[in-house]
């Protein structure tokens, strides 16, 4: 059972919709303690970092993200998602995030048009369980005017770029998060998810 | 790379899907919800369903088409036509919309830019535009005036400022709308296009005068849009969006090519 956390930010019901046209069980939830039993956990997120972040701790969804995560089960972070998962952001102010990877959320320089948004490629720099069966250089549909800088190599799975290269995909062991909409991102996302709702 | 979009819009008038030329008289293209999934088939990068009857009924249904549609499409959806509330905006995003895309609204109470981008995030608020270009003035420089009601009404604001302004309100992307050139297939205002991509940092949608592939490549290119929309040419199949991309691809734009 996929649990998809309701924090009170963004579209949850396309991620749903999009598990449930792949044939999984899935669920949006707003309490942690439902989602604890889940087998995988989904983090979706289209607001700013410092009200997303207040949002999870208020109901307490760090700590049950962190619990999920301690016991190796399937996490993925999207969009906003990934980004909560890194360890600081400076969107707004400065926030403090999941840190569940080494690095930080930086705005785009305005040198191109921000946010960015429509389809671009990914450039796999390591193999990952969710890229399974997807091709280099495969367009996702992204949204974002902030981006992350992951500061461990091995964590930065595919990169893309926008003005500068940056990560796209960041995994280590059973997290993973991706910058653009898999659910948004016709057949490659919904490979993607369906790699994703595979694992145990 | 990022890829330049293609954008198909449905103007949906009691359940049907319609087509006006220059903002009057409709054409019944077909169904809708069998349209949206012949454009993802075919590789649409994003669709927009805007409601022509912009009444709480035509709301309802619109709404109901989104629904069926986004059981089945996994691309962004964006939902227009008379939004004037905040609550209507909350309403389509709940509904399962992506983005809105607000026009005549934004006129007579901006505030619903700031409110829905402080709210739901600049990403699904989209801001629409409908301009009149005006007689040149002294200097030669052209100019565009801000019409609202689906172009009935004048109202005096100069397009370019207004963009500025809906930026910094938060919109996330504007649609630009030449009413001089929509439903004509002339081609798209790239005077328009290319003025408002100098003056604001936002994706740009240039909408209206599509009639061939290569009106398509000059909006992207000379007209510096980041998208283009297009009604007409993809609903009566005078091209299909593989040969829009195509065209596009071997003339050096990236597009992003896809296989059902």
């Amino acid at each position: 059972m996929i649990a998809i956390a309701d924090y009170g930010m963004g579209n949850l019901r396309s991620v749903e919709k999009a598990f449930q046209f792949l044939g999984h069980e899935a669920f949006i939830t707003d309490d942690p303690q439902r989602a604890r039993d889940a087998s995988h956990l989904v983090l979706p997120g289209d607001a700013a970092f410092g009200d997303a972040m207040r949002n999870l701790r208020t109901a307490g969804w760090d700590t049950a993200i962190e619990d999920h995560v301690s016991t190796g089960r399937p996490f993925l972070g999207i969009c906003v998602g990934l980004q909560l998962m890194f360890a600081t952001s400076e969107e707004m102010g400065q926030h403090t995030g999941l840190d569940l990877f080494a690095g930080r959320c930086r705005r785009f320089p305005a040198a191109e048009r921000v946010p960015q948004i429509g389809w671009n490629q990914i450039s796999v720099q390591q193999p990952c369980a969710i890229l399974d069966g997807i091709e280099e250089g495969s367009f996702f549909y992204f949204v974002h005017s902030y981006y992350v800088e992951a500061d461990k190599a091995e964590e930065s799975v595919a990169v893309t770029d926008y003005g500068l290269t940056y990560t796209s995909i960041a995994a280590r062991d059973n997290v993973f998060g991706v910058q653009f909409h898999p659910e948004k991102s016709q057949k490659v996302g919904l490979r993607l998810l369906a790699n994703f709702a595979a694992l145990n | 790379m990022l890829a330049k979009r293609i954008i198909p819009c449905l103007d949906v008038k009691n359940g049907r899907n319609v087509r006006g030329v220059k903002f009057s008289a409709d054409i019944d293209a077909g169904d809708p919800v069998e349209l949206a999934t012949r454009y993802d088939a075919e590789g649409a990068d994003e669709l927009v369903f805007y409601d022509i009857t912009a009444s709480s009924d035509g709301r309802g249904i619109v709404m109901d088409l989104v629904q069926q549609v986004s059981e089945r499409v996994f691309i962004p959806l964006c939902v227009g036509g008379g939004i004037r509330t905040y609550e209507d905006v909350r309403a389509i995003l709940k509904g399962g919309a992506d983005k809105v895309s607000i026009n005549s609204a934004a006129v007579l109470t901006p505030e619903i830019i700031t409110r829905s981008a402080e709210s739901f995030g600049s990403q699904c608020i989209v801001a629409a535009i409908d301009a009149l270009r005006r007689p040149h003035d002294g200097n030669g420089t052209p100019g565009w005036e801000i019409y609202i009601n689906g172009g009935r009404k004048a109202t005096g604001i100069d397009a370019l400022e207004w963009m500025e302004e809906l930026v910094m309100r938060g919109a996330g992307e504007l649609v630009l709308n030449s009413i001089d050139a929509d439903g004509t297939r002339d081609g798209y205002d790239l005077e328009l296009n290319r003025a408002v991509a100098e003056r604001v940092d936002v994706p740009l949608v240039a909408s209206g005068g599509a009639g061939t592939t290569e009106h398509i490549y000059q909006v992207l290119t000379e007209g510096q849009a980041s998208a283009a929309l297009a009604a007409s040419i993809f609903h009566f199949e005078d091209y299909s969006i593989p040969e829009v991309k195509t065209y596009l691809s071997d003339r050096g734009v990236t597009v992003r090519h896809y296989t059902p």
